[in-house]
């Protein structure tokens, strides 16, 4: 237990300091941050001494360092566009996007599975059909695609829903949420909506496949043969079974739903993680972006590795027998 | 002067505010303000933003026309010393009284490192206190146009700086968050209340203003939310959640002036647009033409100039928004003039005057384009390329956001053969862009720093300069229009047009619009 | 005539197959095959169907731009579908676009089965420390989702590369990102099938009589992981090519002059609430299109395949 702890533990690491150097690589050439910094009319010996000073002019492995040993004291440097430290405005972002993660996950749960189990039992069925065909269509729509013509239909053409941001939002400690206002539960409905088609599908098709297979095993046509309800079968029973590998399946959706988060931030200007770092890309800025990268690079990291041990508590022979779907 | 002033009709009727009755403005705008200091960033829609929490000595009205601030009244003791008196009574947001000690500190802050903002006092002028409501500026040259930037140069108090360790400008280096760039303290119309940084700002009427006996608004409060992206913000119009917002696409004009709740506000803008071309290397750096330069040839520049069709231009990628331009200033910029033409669109007798150059067969060459910068800039390129490809000039565009775009094009990589930019004179007067784009390029002195294609003709440079110190503003104009003349003759650079300011507003709002994209909350009456 | 008659012989053998009757039977299922065997086919003679070559500006007039579909009263029987904001006829761009858009999802689906069955089956085959290392980087990549994945290799290519090859580079450069984003679903498959298919016997037989080991993996090991990579390779073409439109939609896919579907939907949606609908609405639709009916086959492909679901 001990060793395989710390194995993982060191692949982890191993896989941190990897993402740090692909953050450092890419955004230290991509874009020129003095450029972004000063205005159009500064003068070129200022530029230079700019960039003397931020240490643009040394050996790569050098920044490297520096940027490695900076990132282990939490520190992140102030952002180059908006000059306040970029932790300060990661933790600011982090609830708009955090809530919002929440709830499209619990809307493509809510919503997903029993869609799945009613497709699972009753495969035939029309309806069953029409579930299909509608996530079938959901996945082949593009997340953007889908927000724009929300957007269209409820925000402007009907004029029922806010067409971007938070709304009001109410501080608590340090954490500001939206869902204690009226706008700001109007506001989140079209943005957790796209944000969670894909998910709903995805769970939706997962959960309509393992009730096929569930219901084909030994132990449900045992409890068939014993006389139970259909009811107590399909629930108290097959669907028991089938909600481990969702629930798994779904904590490792979730870092995919984080990543999502950039785009339907973007289209519904959502104020979150996702719409800083990509603003953060038109800005070119270096401190944000690779924050950015890492930190959501350590939070699957984690998710990764609590799934792993998850695994090896419940049954050490499974240890690496795991499937993860990709997203789109 | 062409130039309109876009006033709304003020119809008063509904608008006298009730005392005490809340009264919020809330726009939106593509970028943001990223920070609360005056001198962090030399940037239109920052400076103007500001310039309502903060004021500099002078401002400028709805028309651009210099009006006093903070100072009452100045004049030219000599050429070189010029006087300024402060207005008296006048406090900062926090109490604090404005005097001559604050615009000494910020004649100081504004030049020193960390600062966008160097150009609006040069670093040999010498501030000279008087006495507490009084201020010499000393130039060591004549310079008649001194004070044209100073509606942009606003007033910092000295003590609240210095009690806050905010004495210099935000430097890019630190690691201490400046306390200027969150916080504010001017005395302009409106004070800072709050700020989530791209997500919200916050501010409330000033009521101690020293010109709040005279005032047109009536807000109690104004609430600006960047949106960057152009359908949003145009749906977040749409449906009531801002008040104002611009710009606004030119393809959505017509959906917002037709609906009845919102209206377009249009007027030409001081920026022109315009085509620069490699003049200088003698191998264009991204051609197929090895050994010469077909920029340097002027017939090539003409066919360049007369297959470009600026009238298809303006009438499908700017809807009908923009003016084509003869000169490289706008109608409304000092030494405009209305004699010079645009040479016809033509692209037979450019066909012929590039085979007439021995380019026959036409070449290749390759376009730089920005493509978030100006309106349409990336649609204007790509209708270009087309237009060239008729007249055999092969062009391959690298459109590319801002940021990486004018690291590639600007000094001192210059690293382009043929570009798209655009160019508003800071101080509304010729001489900026005479010596910014035209005079030759020379690195040391910061003249020509945008001539990006090298063009160099040592006349203009000595009518530039002469321009620069001549006070009398008839000889001047004289000089102006020589010079732009021979810049035109010599088909420097190709304008294109003046793009269209284009505000989106609600009913509910009454406000004026400025030519040069700046929006004032003094002059706005809400509903 | 052999020839012909063994051509024969497996035709029928196929068209005897539960396969083909399971698809002869799924009504919905041909319909997909139908339209994306035409959409695929459309695109590839595209140059010779188009009535417009939307990629060479010097048949582009300025002065045809926003024409409406043919069926409005300023329509223009020359372009079928309108025009967009350059004057491109939109049916051609949407030939050529597709033709774009499937070039990118083939060649990425490719690249990413070449780098993925070849690393599955050593993987698998050989075992140890170099499946540990190989597996332990497709666990790790597989969390992140193919997209962020994709945008960040596309990033890192861009800062690297010379600003003024972009364009020229720009397709090649979506390809490798989008092929090194999905390549671990392959690996991970091939690996398991090869782990069981390794210690069949026909496979102890083929080392026992001597065959090289990357002889026995591709000719015996190799045919029998096929109908799991098919499946997966199918249900990729269709995330690439969302993909593909989804990294040109956030604006750093394919380049504006020669557009493909996601570009055109992004350039389109500057124009969908001035009226101009069809600049955005047609793309959208095609590309939907495209990938529904790839994802219906890849679905019963899976269920054909894996006869326990059905």
């Amino acid at each position: 237990m001990i060793a395989f702890l710390i194995r993982r533990l060191l692949q982890s690491l191993l896989v941190m300091l990897v993402v740090a150097l692909l953050g450092f690589t890419m955004f230290r050439y991509v874009g020129d941050p003095v450029a972004q910094m000063v205005g159009q009319d500064t003068p070129l010996e200022e530029r230079d001494k700019l960039r003397e000073e931020l240490g643009l002019n040394d050996p790569v492995y050098l920044q490297f360092g520096r940027f490695i040993a900076a990132t282990l004291r939490g520190e992140f440097g102030l952002s180059y566009s908006i000059g306040r430290p970029v932790n300060e405005l990661l933790v600011e972002r982090l609830p708009a996007t955090l809530e919002l993660s929440l709830i499209a996950a619990l809307f493509s749960l809510v919503v997903g599975i029993p869609m799945g189990v009613y497709t699972g039992l009753y495969p035939q069925r029309w309806l069953s059909k029409v579930f299909l065909t509608v996530s079938l269509v959901g996945i082949s729509l593009p997340t953007f695609f889908i927000g724009i013509l929300l957007i269209l239909l409820f925000g402007v053409t009907l004029g029922w829903l806010p067409t971007f941001g938070r709304g009001e939002t109410v501080a608590i400690g340090g954490w500001t949420t939206g869902l204690l206002t009226a706008s700001g539960l109007q506001s989140i409905l079209m943005p957790a909506f796209t944000l969670g088609m894909f998910q709903l599908t995805f769970i939706m098709r997962l959960v309509r496949s393992e009730m096929l297979e569930v219901l084909r095993t030994d132990f449900i046509k045992f409890a068939r043969a014993r006389g139970l309800a259909n009811r107590a079968v399909h629930f108290g029973h097959a669907l028991k079974n089938t909600l481990v590998p969702v629930i798994t399946i779904t904590g490792l959706q979730v870092g995919s739903i984080v990543a999502f988060a950039i785009i339907t931030e973007t289209v519904f200007q959502w104020p979150g993680l996702g719409l800083l770092f990509l603003q953060a890309i038109q800005n070119v800025d270096i401190p944000i972006m690779s924050t950015y990268l890492i930190v959501v690079a350590f939070f699957f990291v984690m998710i990764n590795l609590t799934v792993d041990l998850l695994y090896y508590v419940v049954d050490p022979r499974l240890r690496i027998h795991r499937e993860v779907a990709g997203g789109h | 002067m062409r130039l309109k002033t876009l006033l709304l009709a003020g119809v008063l009727s509904v608008a006298m505010a009730l005392p005490g009755q809340a009264k919020t403005l809330k726009f939106a705008f593509q970028g943001t303000v990223n920070s609360m200091d005056p001198y962090n960033l030399n940037e239109t829609f920052t400076l103007g933003f500001l310039g309502n929490i903060y004021e500099g000595l002078i401002r400028r009205g709805p028309g651009l026309e210099i009006q006093p601030a903070l100072a009452e009244r100045w004049e030219v003791m000599e050429p070189t010393r010029w006087r300024f008196y402060l207005r008296k009574g006048v406090k900062f947001h926090d109490g604090r009284p404005f005097t001559a000690d604050d615009v000494l500190f910020s004649a100081d802050r504004v030049r020193a490192d960390g600062s966008d903002l160097k150009t609006r006092i040069a670093q040999d002028t010498k501030v000279i206190k008087i006495d507490d409501h009084t201020v010499d500026f000393v130039t060591s040259a004549p310079n008649p146009i001194i004070h044209f930037e100073w509606a942009s140069w606003y007033i910092m108090s000295k003590s609240w700086a210095e009690e806050n360790n905010a004495v210099k400008p935000q430097q890019a280096t630190g690691t201490e968050e400046n306390f200027a760039t969150r916080h504010a303290n001017g005395t302009g119309p409106f004070m800072l209340v709050s700020r989530e940084t791209g997500v919200k700002t916050t501010a409330k009427v000033n009521p101690d203003w020293w010109n709040n006996a005279a005032k047109e608004h009536n807000l109690t409060e104004v609430v600006f939310t960047p949106i960057p992206s152009d359908a949003t913000r145009v749906a977040a119009l749409l449906s009531g959640q801002v008040d104002m917002a611009y710009p606004i696409p030119v393809q959505d004009m017509k959906r917002i002036d037709g609906n009845g709740t919102t209206r377009m506000l249009v007027g030409p803008e001081l920026r022109t647009i315009f085509l620069g071309m490699d003049q200088s290397r003698d191998e264009l750096l991204y051609s197929n033409v090895k050994g010469k330069n077909p920029f340097k040839d002027k017939r090539v520049r003409e066919a360049v100039y007369r297959a470009v069709d600026v009238d298809a231009i303006k009438k499908k990628v700017m809807r009908g928004l923009s003016t084509p331009s003869a000169m490289m200033i706008a109608p409304g910029i000092n030494g405009s003039s209305p004699d010079f033409s645009r040479l016809e669109y033509d692209p037979q007798k450019a066909k012929a005057l590039l085979a007439e150059a021995g380019y026959a067969d036409g070449f290749e060459v390759s376009m730089d384009c920005p493509n978030d910068r100006y309106v349409n800039d990336e649609a204007i390129c790509i209708a270009v390329v087309g237009m060239l490809a008729k007249v055999g000039i092969k062009v391959s565009l690298n459109a590319q956001p801002k940021a990486k775009y004018f690291q590639k094009i600007l000094a001192p990589k210059l690293d382009t053969s043929f570009y798209l930019l655009g160019w508003t004179p800071g101080s509304f007067d010729s001489w900026n862009p005479l010596y910014n784009l035209h005079a030759c390029y020379r690195e040391d002195e910061g003249q020509g720093k945008f001539n990006l294609g090298g063009y160099c003709n040592p006349d203009v440079d000595a009518l530039t300069a002469e321009i620069l110190s001549e006070t009398d503003a008839k000889k001047r104009g004289a000089l102006m229009r020589e010079v732009w003349g021979k810049t035109i003759e010599d088909i420097a650079y190709v304008p294109l047009h003046q793009q269209a300011v284009a505000w989106g507003v609600g009913s509910k709002v009454e406000l004026k619009q400025r030519a040069d994209n700046v929006f004032r909350w003094r002059h706005v009456k809400v509903q | 005539m052999a020839a012909a008659a063994r051509i024969r012989d497996s035709l029928d053998r196929f068209l005897d197959s539960d396969i083909w009757f399971s698809f002869k039977r799924s009504k919905v299922t041909v319909a997909a095959a139908i339209v994306s065997g035409a959409m695929i086919l459309a695109a590839l003679i595209a140059p010779w169907i188009s009535p417009q070559n939307p990629f060479d500006p010097a048949a582009l007039d300025l002065l045809d731009a926003f024409t409406p579909p043919v069926w409005y009263e300023d329509g223009n029987p020359r372009f079928l579908l309108g025009t967009d904001d350059q004057g491109r006829d939109m049916l051609s761009a949407l030939l050529y676009g597709s033709r774009i858009s499937i070039m990118v999802g083939l060649i990425s689906v490719v690249l990413a089965m070449a780098i993925g069955i070849s690393l599955g089956l050593i993987a698998g085959y050989v075992g140890g420390t170099i499946d540990a290392v190989i597996m332990r980087i497709a666990d790790v990549q597989i969390t992140f989702p193919a997209i962020l994945v994709a945008l960040l290799i596309d990033g890192v290519a861009r800062g690297l590369l010379p600003n003024e090859r972009h364009d020229e580079l720009a397709l090649a450069v979506i390809v490798t990102a989008l092929g090194l984003s999905i390549w671990p679903q392959f690996a991970r498959t091939v690996r398991g099938s090869t782990m069981v298919e390794k210690n069949k016997e026909y496979v102890q037989a083929a080392r026992v009589i001597g065959l090289s080991r990357g002889l026995i993996m591709v000719r015996h090991v190799l045919p029998n992981v096929m109908g799991p990579v098919l499946v997966i390779a199918t249900i990729n073409l269709a995330i690439a090519v969302l993909g593909e439109a989804t990294l040109s939609f956030l604006g750093v896919g394919v380049p504006p002059t020669e557009p493909s579907l996601g570009t055109l939907i992004r350039i389109g949606n500057d124009f969908l609430f001035s009226g101009e609908w069809w600049i955005v609405i047609f793309p959208g639709v095609t590309l939907a299109t495209l990938i529904l009916s790839v994802n219906l086959l890849g679905d019963w492909l899976r269920d054909a395949l894996n006869p326990k679901l059905r």
